[in-house]
C-alpha cells in the first residue's frame, strides 16, 4: 500500500556522509545542494504515516507527515542551507559534514510517528553537535564540549528510559499528546525539557555554543532547542507547567544576557529566552498559541541564525568577541552592521520584520485566556528582549565607542547568507500569509492592528529611551551591566549576584565534598599497589574470596 | 552424512588439527592448517544453528546410549554461541597473521596449535551435554590459554599466565568438586539426566553444597567480581591476537555453562529458592561500578579495556540475575554483542601496538592524523560500548533496561545507566588523545595497518551497526534460547 517515501533526513545524512568521501573541489556543491534536495523530498512528504521500520521487534514510523511536522523540517532546512552557504568557504569539510548530521538528525525528529525514531535522531543530534562544539579546535572549546556531551548523554538516558518505561506500561511509544500522570512521562518531560534549556539547566546552552568556531555557533543556535519545541508541542500541548517554566526562562535568558559581555554568550541567553516564549506558548496550549510557538520557531531560527551570522562574521574578521573591545565597526562592515541590525530588530519584534507577526501571537493567546499576569510577564519581557538582544548586542557591537578597529566586511559567501536571512526576516514580517499558511491550525489572526503596533511600539520606544538615557553612564565605565534606574532592573541583577555568589558557594562546598569522597573511593579501587582491590600479588585474595563466596552462598543455600 | 552427524566435527576438526599444525614448519602453514580447520568449524555450526533453533539435536559418541556415554546435547542456547565462538575465530586469524609474525617471530607451529586447542576446548564445553566433559573441555581450554598468554612479548606475561593459571586451576577445581557432589547424589553425570534427578534430591545438602561450588568456581572463570583478578593482567600481558580472541570468547563460555547447570540441571524453582540472585545482583552492580571506575585511570588501553570488560561481565551478571525471559535473553545478546565490539576495540588497540609498539594512554596522542581508519573504527566499537543507538551495545542495554523496568527494578536500571557514562569517560580518554591532542614531535612517522588487519577490523564494526539495526538474527535467537533455558514455550 505505501509507496516508497525516501525519509528526508536519510537522504541528508547520506549527503553529509558523501562529502566525507568526495573529491575537496566537489564538497561545497555537495553541502549546500544537500539541505535543497532535502528541502524538496520535505514537501513531498503527506500528512500520516509514510513510511515503516521493524526495529527491535516492533514497528517503528519512520516518517510521519503533518503541517506541523513540515514547518519545523522547513525551517531546518532552510537554516542548514543558509549556515552552509554562511560557512562552506571558511569551515573544514568535517565540520560541514558534522553540522549536516546534526542537521539530519532535527529533520529525523521533526518528522519522527514514534518516540523511538524521535529518540534516535535524538541521540544522532547530540552526537553531532557535540562534534560541531568541538570544531571551535580551542582548549576551551574542547573542555565545553566535553561537558555539553555529558549533560546531552544524561538527557538522552533520561529520555530512553522514559520511552521504555511507556512502551512496558502502555505498549505503545506512538508520539501522541501525554499527561505527566507517571514516572515514564515525568521522564521523557524532563528529558525534552534538557534540550530545551528548561531550568535549571539552562547553563549549558550558553557555555557551550559561544566556544564553537564562527561558522558552528550558527548552526548551534537552530536546531537542539528547537526540536525540544517541537517535541513538547507534540507530547505535551497545553501542559500548564510549562507556562512558568516557559516564563522563567524568558527572565533568566533576560537578566544573564544583560549581565553578559561576550557577544555570542549574550546571544545564547537570548535564545533561552526566546525559547522561553516558545515554552510558555505550548504551555497555554490554544490553538492561537500553538500556532504562535510554531510561527514563532519559525521566525527565531531565522533572525537568531542572522545575529550569530553577524556575531560570527565580527569573531571571525577580528577575532574579538567581547563586546567592551568592539564597537565602531559600521564604519567599515557595512553590510554586518545593517544585517546585524536587521536580525536584532526582529528578535525585539519590531513592526514589520518577522518576530512581530509571531511573537505577537503568542502574547495575544495569553490575552485570549485571561491570562493577566502571564500576559504582562511577557510583555514587560519583550521590553527586555529589545533591551539585550534589540539594543544591546548591534550597539556595543557595531556602534558606541570607535575601539580602532577597522576590519573589512566578511568575505561574500558570508554576505551573502546575511543577506538571504535578512530578506527572509522582512518577507515574512511583511508577508505574514506566507508563515500563516504554513501554520498547523486555520489562523484567523491579524497582526497589524492599530492596536497592536502602537502597544508594541510604544514598549520599544520606552525600552530604548531607558537604554539611551543610562548610556553615559555606561560610556563613562565602560562596564557592561547595565544598571537602570528603573526598580527592579536595578535590584534584580543585585539580587541575582547575591543569589548567585551563595549559590556558587554551595556548589562549590558540595563539588568538594563530592570530590573528596569520590577520590577516595576511587583510590580505594583502582590500580595502585597500595590499594585493597588491586594488589599486586592478588592470588592470595582471589583464593579469600573464592572461600567467603562458597561460605556465603552455601550457607544461604543450607539455612 | 546428516547434519546431527556433522555436528561433532566443529569440536573434533580443530582438536585434530591441531597436532598436525604443532609439527608444521614455517609461518605460512600452520596458519593456514588453523585458518582451514576454523573456517571448517564455523561452516559446520552455522549449518547447525538453524537447525538445533527448532529441535535439540543430540548426538551420541561412540553409540553409548547417553547415560553411560558422552552425548552432544545441542539447542538454540549453544548452537548461538558455537556459531559465534567460530565466527569470532575466523574473523580473528587472518587479523592475526601479521601481529603474531611481529610478537611471536619464531615457532609458530605450536601457537597455532594452543590457539586450535583452546577454541576446540571453548567449543566442547559449549557443545557437549555431559556435565564431567565440561571439565575435560575446560581444562584442555584453560591450559592451552595460559600458554598462549606466556606468549606476551614482555615478561610479565609470565607472571600473569602464573597467576592465571593459579586462580584458574582453584576455579576449575570448585566446578570439579561441584560435580562430584552431584554425581553421589544423583549417580549420573549426563545434563538432561541430572535435570530429572535432582529435584528428587533437592532438598540434600551435598546438592546445595554442589550449586555453592560450581557458582563459585565457574564465577571465577567468568572473571565475576571480586574473583576478576587474573584477567586485568591476563589480558594486558597477552599477544594482541590472544587478547583479542578471549576477550570476545572465553568469559561467554563460562557464563554459558553457569546459566546451563543452573537453569537446565538445577531448575529454576531451585535457582530462586538457592541465593542465585542475591549474589549474582549485588556481584554484577558492584563489579560494574567498580570495573568501569578502575578503568578510567588504567595506564594502558589493553588495560583499561580489561577492566570494561569486568564491567560488561557484571551487566550480563545483572542480566541474568533477573532470573526472567527477558533478562536472560538480555544476558545472551550481550554475550554476542559484547564479543563484537570488544573484538574490534581490541583490534584497534592492537593495530596501535602493531605500529607503535604500545599502548599507553598518553600515547594515542595525535594518532587520529596517522591511523586515521584504525582510529575511527575504535571510537565507533566505543560508541557500540557505550550503547549510542544503531549499535549493538544499545540493543543489549536497551533489552536489559526493559528486562529491569518490567521488574520495578531501578536500581539496577540506575547502575546500567552510571556505567554508560562511566564508559563514555574512559573510552572518551583514548579518542580525546587521539582526535584533539598533538602528536608528540619526536615520533617516527608510522603508517596505517594494511589490509590485513583493517578488513577483520571493519567487518566487525560492519557487524556492530548491523547488529544493532537488524536484532532477527540476535535478540530472536538469544528469546528463543531464554525461553528453553526458563523452560517456557515451544
Amino acid at each position: 500500500m505505501l509507496e516508497f517515501v525516501l525519509p528526508p533526513a536519510f537522504l541528508m545524512i547520506f549527503g553529509a556522509l558523501l562529502i566525507g568521501v568526495a573529491r575537496p573541489a566537489l564538497r561545497p556543491l555537495l553541502a549546500l545542494a544537500t539541505p535543497l534536495v532535502t528541502l524538496y523530498f520535505i514537501w513531498q512528504v503527506d500528512d500520516g504515516i509514510q513510511q515503516t521500520a521493524t526495529f527491535l521487534g516492533y514497528q517503528i514510523q519512520l516518517v510521519e507527515g503533518s503541517a506541523l511536522r513540515r514547518l519545523f523540517a522547513t525551517v531546518f532546512a532552510l537554516m542548514a542551507f543558509g549556515g552552509v552557504l554562511f560557512a562552506f568557504r571558511q569551515s573544514k569539510w568535517w565540520e560541514l559534514s558534522a553540522a549536516l548530521l546534526y542537521a539530519s538528525g532535527a529533520i529525523g525528529v521533526s518528522f519522527a510517528g514514534d518516540l523511538l525514531v524521535m529518540f534516535l535522531f535524538w541521540e544522532l543530534m547530540a552526537l553531532f553537535s557535540t562534534v560541531v562544539v568541538w570544531c571551535g579546535g580551542t582548549e576551551s572549546a574542547r573542555a565545553a564540549g566535553i561537558r555539553y556531551a555529558i549533560i546531552h548523554l544524561v538527557g538522552g538516558i533520561i529520555l530512553k528510559i522514559g520511552i521504555e518505561g511507556l512502551l512496558i506500561q502502555t505498549g505503545t511509544v506512538e508520539i501522541r499528546a501525554l499527561s505527566l500522570d507517571s514516572f515514564a512521562t515525568w521522564m521523557v518531560f524532563i528529558g525534552v525539557l534538557i534540550n530545551a534549556a528548561a531550568p535549571p539547566i539552562s547553563a549549558w546552552l550558553a557555555d557551550a555554543y559561544p566556544e564553537s568556531s564562527p561558522m558552528g555557533g550558527v548552526f548551534l543556535s537552530a536546531f537542539t532547542t528547537k526540536t525540544a519545541v517541537l517535541s513538547l508541542i507534540l507530547l505535551f500541548p497545553g501542559q500548564p507547567l510549562l507556562i512558568w517554566i516557559g516564563l522563567f526562562m524568558i527572565f533568566y535568558g533576560i537578566i544573564y544576557a544583560l549581565l553578559e559581555n561576550d557577544m555570542r554568550r549574550i546571544l545564547s541567553y537570548s535564545i533561552v529566552n526566546q525559547v522561553g516564549f516558545m515554552v510558555c506558548g505550548i504551555g497555554i496550549g490554544t490553538e492561537l498559541a500553538l500556532n504562535g510557538a510554531a510561527a514563532h520557531a519559525f521566525a527565531h531560527i531565522i533572525y537568531k541564525a542572522l545575529l550569530f551570522m553577524s556575531a560570527g562574521a565580527v569573531l571571525y574578521q577580528t577575532g574579538e568577541r567581547k563586546c567592551s573591545n568592539l564597537g565602531g565597526l559600521f564604519r567599515t562592515m557595512p553590510v554586518t552592521t545593517i544585517c546585524g541590525t536587521i536580525g536584532a530588530l526582529a528578535i525585539s519584534a519590531f513592526p514589520l520584520t518577522s518576530g512581530f507577526i509571531s511573537k505577537s501571537m503568542i502574547n495575544s493567546s495569553a490575552a485570549a485566556e485571561h491570562m493577566a499576569f502571564v500576559w504582562f510577564a511577557l510583555v514587560a519581557a519583550s521590553a527586555g528582549v529589545f533591551l539585550h538582544a534589540g539594543i544591546k548586542f548591534p550597539w556595543f557591537v557595531f556602534f558606541q565607542k570607535d575601539s580602532g578597529l577597522r576590519p573589512a566586511d566578511p568575505p561574500w559567501n558570508m554576505q551573502a547568507a546575511m543577506i538571504l536571512f535578512s530578506v527572509l526576516c522582512i518577507g515574512l514580517g511583511v508577508f505574514p500569509g506566507l508563515l500563516y499558511s504554513l501554520l498547523p491550525y486555520p489562523v484567523d489572526y491579524v497582526p497589524y492592528t492599530a492596536d497592536h503596533v502602537v502597544t508594541q511600539l510604544q514598549l520599544l520606544l520606552f525600552a530604548g529611551l531607558a537604554f539611551f538615557v543610562m548610556l553615559p553612564m555606561m560610556r563613562r565605565t565602560l562596564t557592561i551591566s547595565l544598571d537602570f534606574d528603573w526598580v527592579y532592573r536595578r535590584a534584580l541583577p543585585w539580587v541575582v549576584g547575591v543569589l548567585d555568589t551563595a549559590l556558587g558557594r554551595a556548589r562549590d562546598a558540595v563539588t568538594r565534598a563530592v570530590l573528596l569522597v569520590g577520590a577516595n573511593t576511587v583510590q580505594l579501587i583502582r590500580e595502585k599497589p597500595y590499594g585493597y582491590f588491586s594488589s599486586r600479588s592478588p592470588m592470595g585474595r582471589t583464593a579469600i574470596w573464592m572461600a567467603v563466596l562458597l561460605a556465603v552462598v552455601v550457607l544461604l543455600a543450607i539455612v | 552424512m546428516t547434519i546431527l552427524e556433522w555436528m561433532p566435527f566443529s569440536v573434533l576438526v580443530p582438536l585434530i588439527a591441531a597436532p598436525l599444525c604443532a609439527l608444521l614448519p614455517g609461518r605460512v602453514m600452520p596458519w593456514s592448517l588453523a585458518m582451514l580447520a576454523v573456517i571448517a568449524s564455523a561452516a559446520i555450526s552455522a549449518l547447525v544453528l538453524p537447525a538445533a533453533v527448532d529441535e535439540p539435536l543430540r548426538y551420541a559418541f561412540g553409540n553409548w546410549p547417553p547415560p553411560f556415554g558422552i552425548e552432544y546435547y545441542v539447542d538454540a542456547v549453544n548452537a548461538f554461541l558455537a556459531l559465534l565462538i567460530s565466527a569470532m575465530a575466523v574473523v580473528i586469524l587472518p587479523w592475526a597473521r601479521k601481529s603474531v609474525n611481529q610478537e611471536v617471530p619464531e615457532r609458530q607451529g605450536p601457537f597455532y596449535a594452543l590457539f586450535l586447542l583452546a577454541m576446540s576446548g571453548l567449543m566442547g564445553i559449549t557443545l557437549t551435554g555431559d556435565a564431567f566433559n565440561v571439565f575435560v573441555f575446560l581444562e584442555i581450554s584453560s591450559l592451552s590459554t595460559y600458554a598462549l598468554i606466556a606468549h606476551g612479548q614482555r615478561r610479565a606475561a609470565l607472571l600473569a599466565s602464573f597467576r592465571y593459571l593459579i586462580m584458574g586451576t582453584l576455579g576449575a577445581t570448585f566446578y570439579l568438586i561441584g560435580i562430584g557432589l552431584l554425581y553421589i547424589a544423583t549417580g549420573t553425570l549426563n545434563m538432561a539426566d541430572l535435570a530429572e534427578r535432582v529435584p528428587e534430591v533437592s532438598d540434600t545438602r551435598a546438592v546445595r553444597a554442589a550449586f555453592g561450588f560450581i557458582v563459585v568456581g565457574i564465577g571465577l572463570k567468568l572473571a565475576l567480581f571480586p574473583l576478576h583478578r587474573w584477567l586485568p593482567g591476563a589480558y594486558a600481558n597477552a599477544p594482541s591476537a590472544v587478547t583479542v580472541f578471549i576477550a570476545a570468547t572465553a568469559t561467554k563460555v563460562a557464563v554459558y555453562i553457569l546459566l546451563r547447570l543452573v537453569f537446565t540441571v538445577f531448575g529454576v524453582e531451585f535457582a530462586l529458592d538457592m541465593p542465585y540472585r542475591e549474589v549474582f545482583f549485588t556481584l554484577g552492580i558492584i563489579g560494574i561500578l567498580f570495573a568501569s571506575i578502575s578503568a578510567i585511570d588504567q595506564p594502558t588501553a589493553k588495560r583499561m579495556l580489561a577492566y570494561s570488560s569486568v564491567a560488561q561481565i557484571g551487566y550480563i551478571a545483572l542480566a541474568i540475575s533477573l532470573v526472567s525471559v527477558e533478562g536472560l535473553a538480555a544476558g545472551l545478546v550481550h554475550i554476542f554483542n559484547h564479543a563484537l565490539m570488544k573484538g574490534a576495540l581490541f583490534m584497534a588497540v592492537g593495530a596501535v601496538i602493531y605500529r607503535l609498539g604500545t599502548n599507553r594512554v598518553e600515547d594515542f596522542a595525535g594518532l587520529a592524523k596517522s591511523m586515521p581508519w584504525t582510529m575511527l573504527a575504535f571510537v565507533l566499537a566505543g560508541l557500540s560500548l557505550i550503547g549510542v543507538p544503531l549499535t549493538a551495545g544499545f540493543i543489549s542495554k536497551w533489552a536489559l533496561i526493559q528486562a529491569a523496568i518490567a521488574q520495578d527494578n531501578w536500581v539496577a536500571v540506575a547502575v546500567v545507566l552510571v556505567g554508560s557514562l562511566l564508559a563514555v569517560i574512559y573510552i572518551g580518554r583514548i579518542a580525546e588523545a587521539a582526535y584533539l591532542r598533538p602528536a608528540p614531535e619526536n615520533r617516527a612517522p608510522i603508517r596505517e595497518v594494511g589490509p590485513w588487519m583493517m578488513v577483520p577490523l571493519w567487518l566487525l564494526i560492519a557487524a556492530n551497526f548491523w547488529f544493532g539495526i537488524d536484532t532477527s538474527l540476535t535478540l530472536d535467537t538469544a528469546t528463543r534460547g531464554a525461553e528453553v533455558l526458563m523452560g517456557v514455550g515451544p
